[in-house]
């Protein structure tokens, strides 16, 4: 009986990894993984599984290489079938894809547009942001996640980012409680959730690293 | 009548990203009513209504329920006629990820390709990208005819529907970019490809194309002579 062996090459603070993570959580999968060097050098099997972008996040499993976190989580998802992340019918699998592609789109360069910029500009891209957090929370309604009744795969595509969010607002002078209130709520909410709680790094690691981006774009 | 006017495609038969919806429901034999959008002028009400977030072609309407983002549409297409017709996707998982990531990295290429105004740079990275997809087509078609083996599927829609695109870049640009020197396995999955049921009523021409080129550019002209 073969083993399932489950390998992720990964960085403890990128939003795209720590979905995978929680990802593997939620289904109570075991797996070993490697800390990638992102700025000091990547490692010979990053390069090797993933040649094109030598991005993390990569799941290998057994030994086979599953690229782009929104991709690994449905491979989770379609392949360990207990607890399903995806809601059942296909019109909510639909939205769900939808919002997936969309967050993937404009939440993280949304936010590298704050901490990237100072002036007019930071003005511009926290408004940009802000207004990206409103749509969602259009998306997310009067629920209590954004996948309706229960914590599935839509809040955890967005969860990791929710650590950025601290060093966003205190760069563009903001705060998400304040601007929309509903997703505030719902970051609390999702916080509850035991894979959430373990696998969100605490928020100033992030700020360190980002004050070390603005330094080397010679931004601070 | 109300069978056909359950599923609405709100698209048109000039857009890649419309095209392929249009093969998707090709393959599964569903009847729907394409309601063309002029969306090189103006969006209309129905659009911005149907697709608030992007206001973009193409948008599936199935029961008065909109889809959009032309990829989630082909995936939503496969999910809710299960059954009827080929799949769509692959169904092992591993392949299924394969898919989505070559699909996902046609989109990025694109997209990255198309803020290019150099002509020659737009040209290095659509070699650039052909070169990598002859490698993916070797490994996903396994000697088959289509990226999805003996019948079309995913990737071959997500890819196919630019092909016409191809040939009238090669017209304007003049020089060959689909080469089948360099590219054997492409070039022959391309032709395949447009000679097939699915895609051959669907994909327009190079000619109708660029005669739609010269369409759009006189609308957007008029547009701006007649505001200012």
């Amino acid at each position: 009986m073969s083993k399932d062996e489950l390998f992720l090459l990964d960085f403890g603070l990128s939003p795209f990894c720590i979905r995978v993570r929680i990802a593997l959580a939620e289904k109570g999968l075991q797996y070993k993984g490697q800390e990638e060097d992102l700025f000091g050098g990547k490692s010979e099997l990053l390069q090797k599984s993933n040649p094109i972008y030598e991005k993390v996040p990569v799941l290998l499993h057994n030994g086979k290489p599953i690229l782009e976190s929104t991709n690994i989580v449905y491979y989770i998802d379609e392949t360990f079938a207990s607890p399903p992340l995806l809601p059942a019918c296909s019109y909510g699998r639909s939205r769900a894809r939808f919002w997936a592609d969309f967050i993937d789109k404009k939440v993280f360069d949304g936010g590298a547009a704050i901490w990237r910029s100072k002036g007019d500009e930071l003005e511009l891209a926290k408004n940009e942001f802000i207004d990206i957090l409103k749509k969602l929370e259009g998306a997310l309604g009067d629920k209590d996640y954004l996948g309706g009744e229960k914590f599935g795969f839509l809040d955890i595509v967005l969860i990791g980012s929710s650590s950025w969010f601290p060093t966003y607002e205190r760069i563009g002078g903001f705060k998400i409680e304040d601007e929309c209130p509903k997703i505030g709520a719902w970051i609390k909410r999702c916080k509850g959730r035991e894979s959430v709680a373990k696998t969100l790094p605490e928020p100033h690691k992030v700020c360190e690293l980002v004050g070390m981006l603005r330094k080397m774009h010679g931004i601070e | 009548m109300a069978k056909s006017a359950s599923v609405q495609l709100l698209g048109s038969w000039a857009s890649p990203f419309s095209n392929r919806v249009q093969l998707a429901l090709k393959l599964k034999s569903v009847e729907y009513e394409l309601v063309e959008e002029a969306f090189y002028v103006s969006k209309s009400d129905r659009l911005v209504k149907a697709n608030p977030v992007y206001q973009k072609i193409p948008v599936l309407i199935h029961d008065e329920k909109p889809v959009c983002e032309s990829l989630v549409i082909v995936e939503y297409i496969d999910e809710a006629w299960t059954g009827k017709g080929p799949s769509i996707l692959p169904s092992d998982p591993y392949e299924r990820a394969i898919a989505r990531f070559w699909a996902g990295y046609i989109d990025e290429k694109l997209e990255t390709a198309s803020g290019d105004e150099e002509k020659f740079a737009v040209v290095g990275k659509v070699l650039e990208g052909f070169a990598l997809l002859e490698e993916a087509f070797a490994k996903c078609s396994k000697g088959k005819a289509f990226f999805g083996g003996d019948e079309v599927g995913y990737l071959d829609i997500a890819l196919g529907c630019f092909l016409g695109w191809v040939k009238v870049a090669e017209i304007i640009g003049g020089g060959k970019l689909l080469d089948e020197s360099k590219f054997p396995g492409l070039a022959g999955w391309a032709e395949r490809f447009l000679s097939h049921d699915v895609a051959k009523d669907i994909l327009p021409d190079a000619l109708k194309i660029l005669e739609f080129f010269g369409k759009v550019q006189a609308a957007r002209a008029a547009a701006t002579t007649a505001a200012e």
